[in-house]
């Protein structure tokens, strides 16, 4: 085999550094007159599964928005990267606005994350949309005027699937355990399921907090048979709920598990069987309408997958900042938050048009409760859940399941 | 009651134990012949993970748990021949970059090849639900497992201590080079040691597999658990790794029984107690290579 000295090693890598330096301004140049727009979601991590899922949609929508001619003749300049931990996510926000001339930012999905980034925001006056983080505490005690909330809070959650779960006569009188997920958002559900359980009758005899990267669930599960609850219920996220939904058909526990918090990516890892119960979300790709649909079929064929809900909902929000900045032909803060906060309807591939609350910056729309295909009804391996009637059901407010300005304390300092 | 609740966890977390033995057994024995700390190591259980999913599409569970260690095996060959051999005798942080990178590689062609977000798996259904010995409650697939990991262990002490094979490897571990002085090459009995170490990660994985999420960055969770292991254990001895999985996974269970949030950081302050009072590991040998 050829062997390469140290000195001929040093030289190639000096002349490689040397082309890099060199070669940066330029590309610096040619990009001058574009609009650069900073897109931040975990692709490792317990996140990053479901963020893989999230990339797919906002570079789509980005392709997309550049081939019909960009923003004002401007073409998108997205900058994607992977937001690691809550302050990584912070460091890079920063970096990204400062350093990067990025004009806005989006994406998120851990609510720990969500959070420092929306400090970034209003330190630098821009503007953020968290995509996926659920937490009500940001978009109540932790809200700020620059940053907007699309993804569902906790409390439209835990209503979509206590709703569902009423109407099957499993709450009333029922024994609950839950199993948290060990930061923010998890702390935050359960607070919002304490509630719902105190005001339904229903009693909460256990709850174990457990940590983001806990892969094996024995230990819990076995915790869970010992306190023989009627219903045990996941508070969980990300691989987390792969992981226990996995173990709890593995253990095969007579309990009905059912959960506050699931997303689409999650439960296709889950494996053929394995999964059972009555759980919320916030889109899914057999959703039948029409935008829906062409959404669905342009997605798969570019990918060869259906898109998951975190694709679906990065590419409605680049695809809503893009009709902003269109709009107003403007890329400051003050315009743009502005525009939402006139409640602007966007159509979101539901039945039902969706704004931006003006006084929280919540993105109002409906949500659904699901339960599991039966394994011959699945048409292939995508084809999962069986969605229940919207929530809020149809003719009735859209705001009826959100946090009212009494029960939600966001104070936007102007 | 809740002695017998407690005497569950026990039980539960030596099953758990037992798994982790799979992945932390041949990391020690990577370590102790060949002095290379495998950093890829997670990534040939990942392997066993995926290749598993794969196979049992085709063939079935059964086929898979066997066929996928064996395939894994035979990359542990490429590993060793054309990799780890070039690296026993250099400094010990260029064999530490080298696996390094090689887990960085293997984890981003499993994202090309089977894409970012994770695959799906589940048990055969005939393994599925728990059984009852008394009030006693045991997943029945984790009881597979078990008897797995007995006979596996069986066999690989029987291979160290009962065959010639296993004579000269003891004897290389602590002096190759006396071995080396009678005139017998080490280096096919590493490649089989690394042959036989990632084929029992890419089992664990194989096994794993159906009751855990299978994405790419599998290998580098569960490298640290595994290390762990190994660093309680102590270097170079059969009976302090297996003796320290097991500690693991009860030390563990017990901690969740007691408090939950803590269940994770327990095994590490196992880990800095045992070091405190004996730090080369519970049955750690001096291996004079290493001092």
């Amino acid at each position: 085999m050829t062997r390469y000295s140290r000195r001929t090693l040093l030289k190639a890598g000096a002349a490689f550094a040397g082309v890099s330096a060199i070669g940066s301004p330029a590309i610096v140049h040619a990009q001058a007159a574009r609009i650069k727009i900073g897109h931040l979601v975990p692709l490792t991590g317990f996140l990053g599964a479901i963020g893989s899922y999230a990339q797919l949609g906002v570079k789509m929508a980005a392709e997309e928005i550049n081939a019909s001619g960009g923003i004002m003749g401007k073409q998108i300049d997205l900058m994607s990267e992977d937001s690691v931990n809550p302050a990584t996510a912070s460091t890079k926000a920063q970096r990204m606005i400062e350093q990067d001339g990025a004009v806005l930012l989006f994406g998120e999905i851990s609510s720990a994350s969500s959070l420092t980034i929306m400090q970034v925001a209003e330190r630098n006056k821009k503007v953020f949309f968290s995509t996926g983080a659920r937490s009500d505490a940001l978009r109540g005690k932790d809200c700020n005027r620059y940053s907007f909330h699309c993804d569902i809070p906790n409390t439209v959650m835990v209503n979509a699937v206590g709703t569902a779960l009423k109407q099957k006569g499993m709450v009333k009188g029922k024994k609950f355990v839950t199993l948290t997920a060990d930061y923010i958002f998890g702390h935050d559900l359960l607070k919002a399921a304490k509630a719902f359980f105190g005001a339904n009758d229903a009693t909460l005899i256990g709850d174990e907090v457990i940590a983001t990267d806990v892969t094996d669930f024995s230990p819990y599960l076995l915790k869970v048979r010992q306190a023989k609850p009627d219903v045990v219920c996941c508070n969980l996220a990300g691989n987390q709920v792969t992981n226990l939904v996995k173990q709890y058909a593995e253990f095969g526990f007579p309990y009905p598990l059912v959960g506050f918090n699931l997303n689409t990516g999650d439960a296709w890892a889950m494996g053929e069987g394995n999964l059972s119960g009555t759980w919320p979300t916030v889109w899914y790709h057999t959703l039948d309408n029409p935008a829906s649909k062409a959404f669905v079929e342009a997605f798969s064929k570019k990918y060869g997958k259906p898109p998951e809900n975190h694709a679906w909902i990065e590419y409605i929000t680049l695809k809503m900042i893009a009709q902003a900045i269109t709009e107003t032909k403007s890329t400051e803060s003050d315009a743009l938050i502005a525009y939402f906060e006139k409640q602007t309807q966007f159509d979101i591939m539901k039945s039902r048009k969706a704004y931006f609350r003006s006084w929280d910056h919540q993105l109002v729309q409906e949500a659904y409760p699901f339960t599991v295909k039966a394994k011959n009804e699945m048409k292939d391996k995508w084809d999962m859940l069986v969605l229940g009637e919207a929530v809020p059901a149809a003719g009735a407010d859209l705001e009826s399941i959100y946090p009212t300005k009494t029960q939600n304390p966001c104070n936007m300092k102007a | 009651m809740q002695f017998g609740f407690l005497l569950e966890q026990v039980v539960n977390g030596l099953v758990l134990g037992g798994y982790y033995l799979l992945i932390a057994l041949g990391l020690s024995l990577i370590f102790s012949v060949g002095g290379i700390v495998n950093l890829a190591h997670g990534a040939f259980y990942a392997l066993g993970a995926y290749i598993s999913v794969e196979i049992t599409k085709y063939l079935g569970f059964g086929s898979a748990v066997v066929l996928s260690p064996v395939a894994v095996a035979v990359l542990g060959i490429l590993f060793e021949r054309f990799i780890l051999r070039r690296f026993y005798d250099a400094d010990p942080i260029l064999s530490l970059l080298v696996t390094f990178a090689l887990a960085m590689v293997t984890e981003q062609a499993i994202r090309i090849i089977w894409g970012a977000p994770p695959i799906s798996a589940a048990i055969p259904q005939a393994l599925r639900g728990s059984v009852f010995l008394g009030d006693f409650l045991f997943s029945r697939y984790r009881l597979l497992i078990l008897t797995v990991v007995a006979a596996v262990l069986l066999g690989v002490w029987l291979l160290l201590h009962k065959t010639s094979f296993g004579r000269v490897v003891r004897a290389g571990i602590q002096r190759p080079d006396m071995v080396a002085a009678l005139g017998i090459r080490l280096q096919p009995y590493m490649t089989a040691i690394v042959m036989l170490g990632v084929g029992m990660a890419a089992l664990g994985g194989a096994f794993f597999a159906p009751i855990t999420i299978v994405h790419p960055a599998m290998g580098a969770e569960i490298i640290t658990v595994a290390f762990v292991v190994v660093v309680i254990g102590g270097l170079g001895s059969f009976w302090g790794v297996v003796i320290s999985a097991l500690l693991v996974g009860v030390v563990r269970g017990i901690t969740i029984h007691f408090a939950p949030a803590a269940g994770e950081a327990s095994i590490y302050l196992l880990m800095f107690l045992v070091l405190m009072v004996r730090p080369r590991g519970l049955l750690g040998e001096r291996i004079e290579k290493f001092e």
